[in-house]
């Protein structure tokens, strides 16, 4: 298996490097095959270790590969560990990856009208587009395979550096460059609090590697540190806040979340592949994998629960505001966020990845679907410009008709039984916030079923595009577009029937997920069968929110359109509408305190301490004095044979009166 | 003393060496002008066969041979393999260089395999008289070399003052031997570690002897202020010799320091701990700041040299076998680094010019964009950036005094290393921000490629994989 495992990191690997160093070489046909082979082979080996592990003839593989260096008794080491956990994690990178490859052969066709003429940026700009996208499965795949955290952070990095370079693709948009150094920012204080989170995981255990660390975790459960101020602190709490912190970078929670809407400056495959189904749910899939630390930190699970459930709701919120058709779903994947971290804060750690999993196929569908919808539009992302498009593109519009229903919770589709799962392990959580929280992913049901079917009236239905030019040239996608919709959409639909039962409630997480008796709310629930699980959900409260804001849009964005200007009128007139509007001022308050801010300082002291100390005094002061010192000391070496000789003979004499005489 | 035939093995890659540089120095007499290549086909095979030889005859555990003169350990081992595979570097580098200048003569590699069989026989001494033998050996090879071009005014003056200056060294040194000899009654490393056991034992004149040896040995190191030859001799000395000087021979340092001072005098370590400190102090900041006023590549690098030298003294002054790994590490290291280094500075030159400046080096990314990319390599791994070996190189240097409790110490290095990065991002700068005065692109052998390309990204890969080495070294020493 461990050749298996090698190669299944290795193949996009690989390809990342033929397409990105041989590029011009191989040209554009060649760039995206050897990309779309290596990641069609990981897909098809990662599904073929899945399918082991469910029949049972495969077990855990948790060993080292290459011992990177050992220092103070801290083995650094690159290593695997794969369990159920992560077999399913490898099998919806690899998949998506490889629905997202064959997408942007069709979405990327003409990127080449995207630059500048003759620019050097735009040069094999489509070879190294699939460099890239090949470059962060493979870092993906490193993040979930690893068996360290080391390892883990090295993949943490690595897929937000690629995610960097793909949102400031179109390096020539003033725009793009603006939102990727934002998504950079931003992660740099998740990846701050991160790597203290390692760093005292390192410092208390001793160890990066998992198992270890976990072996030991219990022992250290109760210990006390205290911090800043002399405060008292529990051990856990602070190791398990810092690495959330990492993942609220990464996984967008408020007040982190502010890059991810910027980041779909990036073309619509990153955003589908990095921006929704595989990158942001590292945070997830992290905490998910620390559980056995999780466990133990009660205050830290309610951080995670609180946060999840704010980002949850009010994210959601300022998706019925969007106009533009990325930015819809790129808040409803805040949204969605949301609800998978509130899982893991009432430790339904399963529930949370098994959200991600079936998230991961219907908001890849969807953001592709809007990626077929932009390609049909002459990229005018504006809905309020589109409508009637079903009419012209009708694999898109059932597909994306799925994606929705699917993210809405339609009883049956994935997102039921995922959506449910949270909710009612929610209702049975005794855990400090989970009223709030309840609230919070209830309410929020309602508005996901909104904005969604907002988005899903004003673009497929009423009447077509106003612009008469955009109408003429509208018609479907081409098939490498389509098929990835397709392919997307049939596990949108079933794969959470077939799952839920085994993944959520069953023994499938048993091995890789670690929850104390006393926070199993999921077993609390009392799981009956899949049918009964649905019928159950069919006359429960969220399906009838779900209804109704299905019902709510109709009636606003079909039946009544001036229904909806006079209830914004109304929400204008006390000031609701522009709250949402400005997203809460998250931006314009981190632009004026924190970019303004720090630009300030950075400026007081590029003037007194850069330009006056550094640089006057002790750079180019010492860099003159040392100047001056070599140029009379070089006079030392004058050529003579006898000074040479004479200054031999006083180093002799003094080392000798140093050593003999003193 | 008994003898008998067994005895022989242990010294066989010696046997060896010495019987290819006679049979070339024979060879070489009737061959045409136009046949010379079979002289250094000769040699390089030579070369490739000592390491065939030395691994054959590796002994499963220590042997001491020859009445106690000759010892055959790990150490020995691995430091000769080193010694072997660099000098056929530095000889492959240098067949063009010659032959351009028509210097591409048979005594040009019987001098070498003489140099090389004068280190193996350092490396593998085990009394004062056969690290003397290794050392003259080494030496006058080496002063034959420096003059080698003897029409160059400049080389034969680089050759005198190497020759006056070593014959003074040498004579310290003798001093310093008979001073303990006097004092403990023997030659022999072993006996003189019991010796210095004894109470009775006249410190005085072990301190006074101690002070001599260590000034012999920091001469052959070119440690500050025994290194006033280091930079003339690098100036003068033709660039494919230097590049053959400037390598292998601070491999042969480390041992003679090794063999010397630990395995001899390991009881003394309290008093030469100290002056190995003031040397290594005076190397490093001297040398680093010397480098940056020079504007002549080779002197540059001499000092350069002479502060990687203050950074071996480093890790052996730190006495535990953490410090000595990590000396030998860096010797090796430095070794290929230097060698990779004077590689492209003779790559640069041509019939009837002379790369030296630092000037030379402008726009090189333009003329050969690999070449330079292989220097940067090698620059970045002098200067110390991760994830070159350089890197890894200080950085066990300096945990092994930290592990010590002299924090202070590795502080100086870390600060002189700061000050040394000048000079090595200069020639950073110059190959890739600044436009070429000559746009001539280079010519060079496949070999040269293909050597420099392995030496260049030797330095990568040994950074990345910092442990084989290491602990090639360690179990080396164990």
């Amino acid at each position: 298996m461990e050749k298996i495992y090698l190669l299944i990191v290795l193949a996009p690997l690989i390809g990342a490097i033929i397409a990105g160093f041989l590029g011009s070489k191989i040209g554009r046909a060649g760039a995206h095959w050897v990309t779309s082979g290596g990641v069609g082979l990981s897909a098809l080996l990662s599904i073929y270790v899945l399918l082991q592990f469910i029949n049972g003839s495969t077990g855990i593989y948790n060993d080292s590969l290459y011992i990177w260096m050992v220092s103070d008794g801290i083995r650094m080491e690159v290593g695997f560990l794969v369990d159920q956990l992560t077999a399913m994690m490898m099998v919806v990178v690899t998949f998506v990856s490889f629905c997202v490859h064959i997408y942007t052969i069709g979405y990327m066709a003409h990127d080449e009208e995207n630059w500048p003429k003759g620019s050097l940026a735009g040069t094999n700009s489509y070879q190294r587009f699939f460099s890239y996208i090949s470059l962060f499965t493979f870092s993906m795949l490193m993040l979930v395979m690893s068996n360290n955290f080391l390892q883990l952070f090295f993949g943490w990095e690595a897929v937000g550096l690629v995610s960097y370079l793909l949102i400031g693709f179109w390096s020539v948009r003033e725009t793009a460059i603006f939102a990727n150094l934002k998504a950079f920012l931003v992660n740099r204080v998740g990846d701050f609090g991160f790597i203290l989170g390692i760093a005292a995981v390192a410092m208390y255990t001793n160890s990066l590697d998992y198992a270890e660390v976990f072996k030991l975790a219990p022992g250290l459960a109760d210990t006390q540190i205290s911090l800043i101020g002399g405060t008292e602190w529990s051990l856990m709490t602070v190791i398990c806040i810092c690495l959330f912190i990492g993942a609220m970078g990464k996984s967008a929670q408020v007040p982190l979340h502010v890059w991810l809407p910027d980041s779909m400056e990036g073309p619509t495959p990153i955003s589908a592949l990095i921006h929704a189904a595989t990158m942001v749910t590292a945070g997830i899939f992290m905490v998910a994998r620390m559980s056995p630390l999780y466990e133990l930190s009660e205050t830290a699970l309610t951080f995670v629960l609180v946060i999840g459930a704010t980002t949850a709701l009010f994210t959601g919120l300022i998706g019925v505001v969007q106009n533009d058709i990325k930015r819809v779903v790129a808040y409803s994947t805040l949204s969605q966020l949301g609800y998978m971290m509130v899982a893991l804060g009432v430790s339904a750690y399963a529930a949370g990845v098994f959200h991600l999993m079936t998230h991961a196929f219907f908001k890849a569908l969807l953001f592709l679907a809007a990626g077929s919808v932009i390609i049909g539009m002459h990229h005018d992302q504006d809905i309020r410009n589109m409508g009637g498009i079903r009419k012209y593109m009708r694999i898109t519009w059932i597909t994306s008709l799925v994606g929705s229903l699917a993210l809405i919770g339609l009883p049956g589709s994935s997102g039921f039984f995922s959506k449910d799962a949270i909710i009612e392990a929610v209702h049975h959580s005794s855990i400090a916030g989970s009223g709030y929280a309840y609230f919070a992913v209830v309410s929020g049901v309602f508005i996901t079923a909104l904005y969604s079917f907002r988005m899903y009236f004003l673009v497929f239905h009423g009447k077509g595009p106003r612009d008469e030019h955009a109408k003429a040239h509208l018609h479907e996608s081409p098939k490498v577009v389509t098929i990835p919709l397709i392919l997307l959409a049939i596990p949108s639909l079933f794969i959470g029937m077939f799952t839920v039962g085994d993944m959520v409630f069953g023994e499938w997480f048993k091995d890789a997920i670690f929850v104390l008796p006393e926070h199993d709310t999921l077993s609390a629930i009392g799981f009956h069968g899949t049918w009964a699980f649905f019928t159950h959900g069919i006359f429960g409260l969220p399906t009838l929110l779900a209804a109704s804001g299905v019902a709510v849009a109709f009636v606003f964005y079909i039946k009544k359109p001036e229904l909806a200007e006079s209830w914004k009128k109304r929400f204008e007139s006390v000031g609701i509408y522009q709250i949402l509007d400005k997203k809460y001022g998250f931006d314009e308050t981190y632009q004026a305190l924190f970019a303004g801010g720090s630009r300030g300082i950075g400026k007081l002291l590029w003037n007194v301490g850069d330009k006056g100390l550094i640089d006057g005094l002790i750079i180019n002061g010492s860099a003159r004095s040392v100047d001056r010192f070599a140029g009379w000391v070089r006079n030392i070496q004058t050529g003579y044979l006898f000074h040479y000789a004479i200054a031999m003979i006083l180093g002799l004499l003094v080392l000798l009166t140093w050593f003999v005489i003193a | 003393m008994q003898f008998d035939t067994s005895m022989l093995i242990p010294v066989l890659p010696e046997i060896f060496i010495l019987t290819a540089a006679c049979v070339i120095l024979v060879v070489d007499l009737f061959l045409k002008e136009e046949q010379r290549v079979i002289s250094y086909g000769m040699t390089q095979i030579s070369l490739l066969l000592a390491i065939v030889v030395t691994l054959m005859t590796a002994p499963a555990e220590t042997r001491i041979v020859f009445d106690g003169s000759v010892i055959r350990d790990g150490m020995s081992d691995l430091l000769k393999i080193a010694i072997y595979i660099i000098s056929a570097g530095a000889f492959l580098y240098s067949k063009d260089y010659l032959k351009d200048r028509d210097l591409f003569k048979g005594e040009y590699y019987v001098l070498g395999l003489f140099a090389v069989l004068g280190m193996m026989v350092m490396v593998s001494a085990n009394t004062f008289l056969t690290v003397y033998l290794g050392l003259e050996l080494l030496a006058l090879s080496l002063y034959a070399l420096v003059a080698f071009d003897r029409d160059s005014a400049n080389s034969s003056e680089a050759a005198m003052k190497y020759f006056v200056l070593g014959a003074l060294a040498s004579g310290m040194l003798l001093y310093g031997i008979s001073m303990i000899y006097g004092a403990t009654g023997s030659i022999g490393f072993q006996a003189i570690g019991e010796g210095l056991a004894n109470p009775d034992v006249n410190k005085m004149v072990l301190v006074f002897g101690l002070v001599f040896v260590v000034i012999g040995l920091a001469f052959k190191f070119g440690a500050v202020p025994f290194h006033m030859w280091v930079p003339d001799v690098y100036q003068g000395a033709p660039t494919a010799v230097v590049t053959f000087l400037g390598s292998t021979p601070k491999i042969a340092a480390f041992a003679l320091a090794m063999r010397m001072l630990v395995d001899g005098l390991g009881g003394l370590h309290a008093d030469w701990q100290y002056m190995l400190v003031i040397l290594a102090i005076l190397s490093m900041g001297l040398g680093n700041v010397f480098a940056i006023a020079q504007g002549n590549i080779k002197r540059m690098l001499a000092y350069s040299t002479i502060s990687h030298v203050g950074f071996i003294l480093v890790g052996i002054l730190a006495g535990t076998t953490k410090g000595y790994t990590a000396a030998m590490f860096y010797s090796i290291v430095y070794a290929v680094m230097a060698l990779g280094a004077f590689g492209i500075v003779i790559l640069l030159s041509r019939r009837g010019f002379e790369a030296e400046n630092l000037e030379d080096f402008k726009g090189l990314n333009e003329r050969s964009p690999w070449f330079a990319a292989m220097m940067l390599l090698v620059m970045f791994s002098m200067a110390g950036v991760p994830p070159t070996v350089g890197f890894f190189a200080k950085m066990f240097i300096l945990e092994s005094v930290v592990s010590i409790d002299m924090t202070w110490l590795a502080l100086v290095g870390v600060f002189f290393s700061i000050i040394g990065a000048f000079y090595y991002l200069r020639i950073v700068k110059l190959m890739y921000f600044d436009k070429p005065v000559d746009a001539s692109p280079l010519e060079a052998g496949i070999d040269t490629r293909i050597a420099l390309s392995v030496n260049g990204l030797s330095m990568l890969a040994l950074g990345m994989f910092p442990a084989g080495l290491l602990s090639l070294c360690s179990a080396a020493l164990s």
